[in-house]
Formats: C-alpha cells, sequence, structure tokens
C-alpha cells in the first residue's frame, strides 16, 4: 500500500517535470514562430497600430499615476538618510540613477504585465474558446500573423516610450518633493539629476524596456492561444500572463544588470 | 424521390475519406470512417453528441490531423499540404461554426470585411461594400450591417456566420450543428437557409447535425455516425427504414424529444 502511494506520487511528479518541459519547448517554438512570421508579408499595419493604441495610450494614466508616486515616495523616503550626512544635494543625482536605472523600467513593465498582459492573455484566450481563432484559421488568415505578432510588436515597440514617459513623470515627482523642501529650481534640480546619468545607464534601460515588452506580449499571447476549457481556461490564461511575465521580468532584470555593471568602469 | 433530390453527377467527387482514424488520448473517437461527398450534394452526418462528427469535419478543413486514413478534398490530401496550398484549399471551403465564432469586437460588417480585404485586394472599397451587403441580403440580415454580434439572436448569429464563409465564394460548405440551440422556427429558417446557399452559390455541403428535422430537410444523403464509425449511408428513408437498433433507437429518442 505503502510503495503503491509512492509508486503514484512518483508518477505524479514525473508527469509534472515531463508537462513542464513540454510546455517550455511549446513556448520556445511559438517565440520562434514569432520570428519567423514577423518579417514575412503580408503585414497587419493597421493592427499594429490599433495594438499600439491599447498597448501605449490604455496604460497612461496608471502609469502617470504610478510613476508620479515612486519618485516622490521615493524622494521622501531617501531624504532622512541623506540629511544625517547633511547630503540632501545628493538627492536628484541619487533619485535620477535609481529611476532611470531601475524603477522606470520595472515599474512600467509590472503595470504593463498587470494591464496590458492579462489584456493579450484574457482576449486571446477567449477568442480561442469561442472558436474564433479557428474561424480565422478556416478563412485562410493566419491567425498568428494577425493576432499574436502584431501584439507582440506591439508591446516591444510601445515599453520603451512608456519606460521614458515613465521616467520623466517620476523625475516630476522627485522634482516637487525637493521643490517643497529645498525651494531648488526646476533647471538646477535637472542639471543635478543628469549629472551622473552615462548613456550606458539610459541604453540599458532602452535594451531592458524591449525585453520586457517582447516577454509581455510574447507571455500573453502564449498563453492565451492555449486557453481551454472554456471561461475557466480565458481566467487562467489571463492569470498565468501576469505571473508568468512578473517572474520572468525578475529573471531578466537580474542577468541584465549583471551584463550592464560588467561594461561598467 | 429522395435519391432524385441529389442535384449533380455523382461521378464527380469532392470530399472523399478513407479509413479514418483519429484518437485523443487513449480516446479513439474515429474508428475508420469512409465517407464519399459528391459535387453540389448535402451530405448529412448524423450522430450523437461526442461521436466524433465534429472532428470529422475539423480534419476536413484541416483544422485537426487523423492519425491515419486519406482525406482528399477537392483532389488534395489535405495532411499533405504546406501551409500556403493548405490555405489556398481553404478559400474554397467554408466552415459554419457551432456557436457562429464571429470575432465579437467587430461590427457585422466588419466580420465580412475581414476575409475579403485580405484575400480580394483587387476589390475598390466600394466593390467590397457592395459584396458584404449582397451576401448579407442573401441570409435576410442587411439591417445588422452595423450591429456588433452582441447585440444579436443565436439565429442571427449564425445566420452572419453563414455570411462570413460565403463572402470568399467556397465551393464546399461545412456547417458544424447548424440548428443547435435554436427554436423550431428559427431552426427551419437555417435549414431553408442551406438549401438557398445550395442553390444559388452551387455548393457542396456536409452538415453535422443531431437533429432528424433538419437531416431530413436539408440531406440528400444521411451518414449515420456511432462510437466512431459509420453504420449506414444512404437517403433519409434509406437510412431510417433500416432495422438497426441503434438507427431505432435515435429516432426514437429524437422523435420523443422533439415532442
Amino acid at each position: 500500500m505503502d510503495t503503491n502511494h509512492k509508486m503514484k506520487g512518483l508518477k505524479f511528479i514525473t508527469r509534472k517535470i515531463a508537462g513542464f518541459f513540454i510546455d517550455l519547448n511549446n513556448a520556445f517554438q511559438f517565440t520562434l514562430r514569432f520570428f519567423r512570421e514577423v518579417f514575412k508579408p503580408p503585414y497587419e499595419f493597421k493592427e499594429i497600430i490599433r495594438q499600439c493604441y491599447q498597448v501605449g495610450y490604455k496604460s497612461l494614466f496608471l502609469i502617470t499615476l504610478t510613476g508620479f508616486i515612486t519618485g516622490l515616495v521615493f524622494t521622501k523616503q531617501s531624504r532622512p538618510s541623506l540629511s544625517e550626512f547633511g547630503a540632501t544635494s545628493w538627492l536628484p543625482s541619487l533619485v535620477a540613477i535609481a529611476i532611470i536605472r531601475a524603477l522606470a523600467p520595472l515599474v512600467t513593465a509590472l503595470i504593463a504585465a498587470g494591464k496590458v498582459g492579462s489584456n493579450i492573455g484574457a482576449e486571446l484566450g477567449s477568442m480561442k474558446v469561442t472558436e474564433q481563432i479557428d474561424a480565422m484559421e478556416v478563412s485562410a488568415v493566419n491567425p498568428f500573423k494577425f493576432l499574436v505578432v502584431s501584439r507582440v510588436l506591439a508591446t516591444t515597440l510601445m515599453m520603451p516610450m512608456l519606460m521614458c514617459y515613465t521616467g520623466l513623470v517620476g523625475m516630476l515627482g522627485s522634482f516637487l518633493n525637493v521643490h517643497m523642501n529645498e525651494q531648488t529650481s526646476f533647471i538646477s534640480f535637472f542639471q543635478a539629476a543628469f549629472n551622473n546619468i552615462s548613456f550606458l545607464d539610459i541604453f540599458s534601460s532602452l535594451i531592458k524596456s524591449i525585453v520586457y515588452g517582447f516577454t509581455i506580449g510574447v507571455v500573453g499571447c502564449y498563453k492565451g492561444f492555449h486557453a481551454s476549457n472554456g471561461t475557466e481556461g480565458v481566467g487562467k490564461a489571463a492569470n498565468a500572463s501576469v505571473v508568468l511575465s512578473m517572474f520572468l521580468i525578475f529573471i531578466e532584470e537580474i542577468l541584465i544588470v549583471q551584463i550592464t555593471n560588467s561594461f561598467r568602469v | 424521390m429522395e435519391e432524385g433530390r441529389r442535384h449533380t453527377d455523382p461521378g464527380e467527387l469532392m470530399i472523399r475519406i478513407r479509413n479514418l482514424h483519429k484518437s485523443f488520448g487513449e480516446n479513439e473517437v474515429l474508428k475508420g470512417v469512409d465517407l464519399d461527398v459528391y459535387n453540389k450534394e448535402n451530405m448529412v452526418v448524423l450522430g450523437r453528441s461526442g461521436s466524433g462528427k465534429s472532428v470529422l469535419i475539423k480534419i476536413i478543413c484541416g483544422l485537426l490531423y487523423q492519425d491515419s486514413g486519406a482525406v482528399t478534398v477537392l483532389g488534395k490530401d489535405v495532411i499533405h499540404l504546406n501551409d500556403r496550398e493548405l490555405r489556398e484549399l481553404r478559400l474554397q471551403v467554408g466552415f459554419s461554426f457551432q456557436n457562429s465564432a464571429l470575432y465579437d469586437s467587430m461590427t457585422v460588417k466588419e466580420n465580412l470585411a475581414f476575409p475579403l480585404v485580405r484575400h480580394r485586394r483587387h476589390l475598390t472599397r466600394k466593390e467590397q461594400n457592395h459584396e458584404i451587403e449582397s451576401v448579407l441580403d442573401d441570409v435576410g440580415l442587411l439591417q445588422t450591417l452595423n450591429q456588433m454580434p452582441a447585440e444579436l439572436s443565436g439565429g442571427q448569429r449564425k445566420r452572419i456566420g453563414v455570411a462570413r464563409t460565403l463572402i470568399l465564394r467556397p465551393r464546399i460548405m461545412l456547417y458544424d450543428e447548424p440548428t443547435s440551440g435554436l427554436d423550431p422556427i428559427t431552426s427551419m429558417e437555417i435549414n431553408n437557409l442551406i438549401n438557398l446557399v445550395r442553390h444559388k452559390f452551387n455548393t457542396t455541403s456536409i452538415i453535422i447535425t443531431h437533429d432528424l428535422t433538419c437531416a431530413k430537410i436539408t440531406g440528400d444523403r444521411v451518414a449515420m455516425l456511432f462510437e466512431g464509425k459509420f453504420i449506414k449511408q444512404g437517403t433519409f428513408a434509406e437510412v431510417f427504414s433500416s432495422s438497426d437498433e441503434r438507427i431505432h433507437n435515435f429516432y426514437n429518442y429524437n422523435f420523443i424529444e422533439s415532442r
């Protein structure tokens, strides 16, 4: 009886591990297919622009709010530590480094993973379970090209723009706090802020946001495209899109920071 | 009389299926299916839910692939077609889904324009609009042009689904449960539409259903699928005059249900 339970447990674990690797392989094939399809005509320009609007414009309010609060709170929290050493004049450059190097790409990506990723997962999942994707296929339209390529391109293209916007809004939040405490002018604040920012900081953040955008798009589309089991499957696809995107974003953050640091003198 | 309903030269074979097998995991759904469908013929595939009817037509249009056996559509072996060839074949095969599968983020007009703008690129905007209005008129729903799918009734959605496939002028129509979930009057309208489509667009059709009224009204021939195999093929009268108990049970169940 005990051996029987152990065997069952072993089988369960083996099945789960095998399932994980099959899923991983499918996701890899899905990503490869994106690169195969993206350069092949016909191009769905209208749909790409529509998706860019969905990803960019519709996330703007949330990103403005979070970016501004991040900048404001980060400055407020850093002030006591710096004022102990009489170094509050370093606040602008400290905040600029933190926002440009890490916070702007990461906050933008996490917000987009929640808003855009779940939206893509749910939309494609719903299309899958109601056979709308099959309907596209039988009408000789490539659903991968129309649905996946356009969405992944849109998230990849829009994420750097959103990241720049988050950075700007975050810096404005920080400026508000600094100005209220030290009456620093707008120009002096930004001059001090950008004194310690290098090309590598901006470049690595742009690369990060491109990678994050691509991840959010691919994960959302993959989970939506492979949804099953009716409405329950749609919910799972939306949920998995967010969770997996966020997880991968943190892994990518670690890797990109390591790579970038190796270029720093 | 029943044979006389066949409008076709029986020699012109549009769909040929031989020894078709398909399993999902350990569940063998199709266990050696053979079927011939001739030009401009309405072939009805009858069977209980889960008997593999929908799987059969999904294999015909290349949405699913068989485990073994051969499916030839318009002379082409579906499983051996590459992506481009499969797309070309699909332009000639329309598929009307059980739940219509209308794109719910698009209006009726956009639903119909979706395949049209991608496959009839030479048409001007005016010609496209004319095509869309003409097909919508054929299915009797011109007034729904700017409505969203969510605003339509079940019967209207089915009609729009048919219109969307007709817009590419397919030679073969595959109907998956065209009358399921509809009241008897709307079902009758859909049955009449299936016949109208055949006459007006000269289509060959496979109609998947478990509705005997639909089978009787639309079918030139009927094939009875039971546990993954065809147990009887012929006209409606031939199939239901059979002494096979499984066919009798199916007939009686429908009769009791429709009462």
